[in-house]
């Protein structure tokens, strides 16, 4: 049994590449506050005229999995449909305490614990149900987090397409170049999905990789 | 003599544990309040699942989670994809009160362990 679930692990790539589906399910994944929601917002906005869900400064503002079915992204010509799941940010750490730095009170804080706990449980479940990735990173901060290093090795692990978003490049202290140089393997796309900077190139990434 | 205790586990015993295994131990020590060293680390797998299960540990109390410090898969080509099995580096897991990540490069991970409770 074991060596079955490795042959398909290892060989799974090719199956999909030989049946190809019209629709690519693409997970929005990276750590708290990287901007996923925000990038959700602004594809769905420019695509379907629609929001995603709500941002906010406060870490883990997205505690449950999303989903929008049948996102089609047109570009010079190329067009890819997308079922699209922003995930909530996974954390190795989620402490009631740095919510209250916010402001929550104690009670609101401990609720949104718990179910941000959840949360990184329910995002680490959708990762066997994908068919591609966009890796959410903040282009201000480092780049080697854990949480960086485990979906890129999952997403490497399971053979899944990845995109790399270099979000956040409209503010002063942004390093795209930081992230590209920590992973070179793969695209990196840098972008600002709160002002919408560079999304072309994003659109037309994304029609390459995921169609 | 006062301090954290650090397990230092080979690779030798780390081959023979199951994934589990490995995970329930990891887990058991850390909430311990000891360091875990690994030799040679987890799969990716394994780690998404020790992050899976330290999240169903969190009490919000005495565990908040874990600290884990390991550097990237090495990139392993088109043949080492399909026919090699994806190797762990290095890993130092630790209580997120006790282990801060300091500073992390490609190959270089500065890391602080706090004596009490941070």
């Amino acid at each position: 049994m074991g060596l079955i679930l490795r042959i398909k692990k290892k060989f799974g790539f090719l199956l999909k590449w030989f049946f190809r589906k019209d629709r690519m399910k693409i997970g929005i994944y990276g750590p708290p506050n990287a901007g996923k929601t925000t990038l959700a917002n602004r594809i769905l906005r420019d695509w379907t005229g629609d929001v995603m869900g709500a941002v906010s400064d406060i870490p883990h503002e997205t505690r449950r999995a999303r989903l929008r079915e049948g996102v089609r992204i047109e570009v010079d010509g190329k067009s890819v449909t997308l079922d699209i799941v922003d995930t909530p940010g996974l954390a190795t750490k989620i402490d009631f305490h740095e919510f209250m730095k916010y402001g929550l009170p104690e009670d609101e804080a401990k609720r949104r614990a718990k179910e941000a706990t959840e949360g990184v449980i329910e995002a680490i479940k959708w990762l066997d149900d994908l068919d591609g990735v966009l890796l959410v990173m903040d282009s201000t901060e480092d780049p080697f987090t854990q949480v960086n290093v485990t979906i890129v090795g999952n997403i490497e692990a399971r053979n899944l397409p990845l995109l790399i978003v270099a979000n956040k490049i409209d503010l002063p202290n942004a390093s795209p170049a930081r992230i590209k140089a920590a992973f070179p393997q793969h695209p990196v796309v840098p972008i600002s999905a709160l002002k919408g900077l560079n999304i072309d190139s994003l659109y037309k990434a994304i029609a390459e990789r995921f169609s | 003599m006062e301090g954290v205790q650090l397990n230092l586990v080979s690779k030798d015993r780390l081959d023979k544990m199951a994934s589990m295994e490995k995970i329930r131990m990891i887990l058991d020590e850390v909430k311990n309040g000891k360091i875990v060293v690994l030799e040679s680390g987890l799969t990716p797998e394994e780690e998404a699942k020790l992050i899976e299960l330290t999240m169903l540990e969190i009490d919000h109390e005495n565990f908040v989670g874990i600290e884990v410090e390991s550097y990237p898969q090495k990139s392993r080509g088109f043949f080492g994809k399909l026919f090699g099995k994806p190797k762990g580096r290095l890993t130092v897991i630790g209580p997120a009160n006790r282990l801060k990540t300091l500073q992390k490069r490609e190959d270089l991970i500065t890391a602080l362990v706090q004596f009490g409770e941070g």
